[in-house]
């Protein structure tokens, strides 16, 4: 068992776009950072200084981290962790 | 708890411009004094001189006329809908050709002929006439929503036509606002179609997002999306936002005062930091279904029916077949609907975000 990251849009290309990925960790933070040792760059595009990018959410299954402990938020086998970044789209333009 | 009490759109302005306000009572007597109560200028229109409810007026609970019942002292309940319907309020009679475009729709208790007439009343601003903007639109005009507002600058390109239902192969080099108008009207002329042709800015959002009972956002970037969430705060109207990109989507019901754009994402990423539709692509089916989607949670708002999306969070990743919901909270530090808020006006979007708004500098 491990836990299950799901990445959207634009972060599966860090990922050599796959969608979901599967790593091991105690907390939210340790999650990103075995998931950085795999696609280096991921936590650049998540973190600022160590804390969540403002346009970044990370979800501890339907949960907002930052409604929990951030990223000392502990995980357990069987978690999903999503990793959203806003999107603009609504796709007016060309 | 309480009941909740349609007000048609003549009376709106006797009652701050809410479509929707709670009364509490035991009968549907007591919901109207309660109403007049808090409401006095309401009151002479829904009671005459001897307080009786005016032959004019009719009053539906859950969408049965209270005289098919025990009349005004029929008993009411806890989540229980009251509306107050004039008789004649310019239009909103329905002809027999409307009673048979709409029948799928009347037939159903939740929206029947009390419903139709709310659509028919209803207004509705789309910003922006594309991928969103094109289903959202063309499923609110099919259900007869009266009135439907259109914000768009572009123009319509040969690329817009892999997604964008609204516009045609002929439509190429047309102002979208024009196509839009056309396109809704050849389905259903019923609708007053009102086209707002230019960039929706900090400087004509408030005058033109308060004419409308609810707005559908299907905007294409960050600028415009917080000068949206934004100016529906100030104007107490909710927003059915959704955006895209790629093969997924994110959507949500905001109402004000229980979370916001602000709330889910506190600023914008940098220029750059996320693609647009444009740069990375999106799966144009994928516009179709979420667009839809607004117009469903868009109508339930206007039926005053279901549970709307508030407080949750759809997402759709297309590629996965794959639906999920997770929270959303209003935050008590946002800086506009938090506690402490530290906006109190439109503020400067295109320097908040590092943008200009789309087409203002064309």
């Amino acid at each position: 068992m491990a836990i299950e990251v799901r990445l959207t849009a634009n972060l599966q290309r860090l990922a050599g776009g796959r969608r979901s990925v599967q790593v091991e960790g105690a907390t939210i933070g340790e999650v990103l950072d075995r998931l950085d040792e795999m696609f280096p760059g991921i936590k650049a595009s998540v973190l600022d200084n160590g804390r969540l990018h403002r346009f970044v959410n990370i979800y501890l299954n339907d949960e907002d981290v930052r409604f929990l402990q951030q990223l000392d938020t502990p995980v357990q086998d069987g978690d999903v962790v999503s990793i959203l970044p806003a999107l603009a789209g609504g796709d007016v333009g060309g | 708890m309480g009941v909740t009490v349609y007000i048609p759109t003549p009376f709106r302005r006797l009652t701050g411009n809410q479509v929707y306000v709670q009364a509490q009572g035991g009968t549907v007597r007591e919901i109207l004094e309660d109403l007049a109560r808090h409401f006095p200028a309401l009151a002479n229109m829904i009671f005459d001189q001897q307080r009786h409810i005016p032959a004019h007026i009719n009053v539906y609970l859950n969408n049965q006329e209270i005289h098919t019942l025990q009349g005004p002292e029929t008993p009411v309940r806890d989540g229980d809908e009251v509306a107050i319907i004039p008789a004649i309020a310019g239009g909103q009679v329905l002809t027999p050709e409307q009673v048979l475009r709409y029948s799928r729709h009347i037939i159903m208790p939740q929206v029947g002929p009390v419903g139709q007439r709310k659509l028919l009343a209803a207004k509705v601003l789309v910003v922006g006439a594309g991928g969103l903007g094109s289903p959202a639109a063309l499923y609110l005009a099919l259900a007869g929503v009266g009135t439907i507002g259109i914000v768009d600058f572009d123009v319509v390109d040969l690329s817009n036509l892999q997604r964008q239902i609204l516009h045609q192969n002929d439509d190429v080099g047309r102002p979208k606002t024009e196509s839009a108008r056309e396109t809704i009207l050849s389905y259903n002329p019923d609708v007053n179609v009102v086209i707002h042709d230019g960039p929706l800015t900090s400087d004509n959002a408030m005058e033109i997002i308060p004419q409308y009972d609810v707005v559908v956002n299907g905007a294409d970037n960050f600028t415009t999306r917080y000068l949206v969430n934004d100016a529906c705060y100030f104007a107490g109207k909710p927003l059915v936002d959704a955006s895209i990109l790629m093969f997924d989507a994110q959507m949500t019901v905001f109402m004000p005062g229980r979370g916001c754009y602000r709330c889910l994402f506190p600023s914008p990423p940098p220029p750059g930091a996320v693609p647009s539709c444009a740069e990375a692509g999106v799966l144009g089916a994928l516009t179709g279904v979420i667009g839809s989607l607004q117009a469903v949670e868009t109508i339930k708002l206007i039926l005053g029916i279901g549970e709307p999306m508030v407080g949750r969070l759809l997402l759709y990743d297309a590629l996965a077949g794959e639906f999920r919901m997770v929270k959303l909270r209003r935050d008590p530090a946002c800086p506009l609907c938090g506690d402490e808020p530290s906006i109190t006006q439109l503020i400067d979007y295109e320097g908040f975000c590092g943008a200009p708004f789309p087409g203002r500098h064309e």
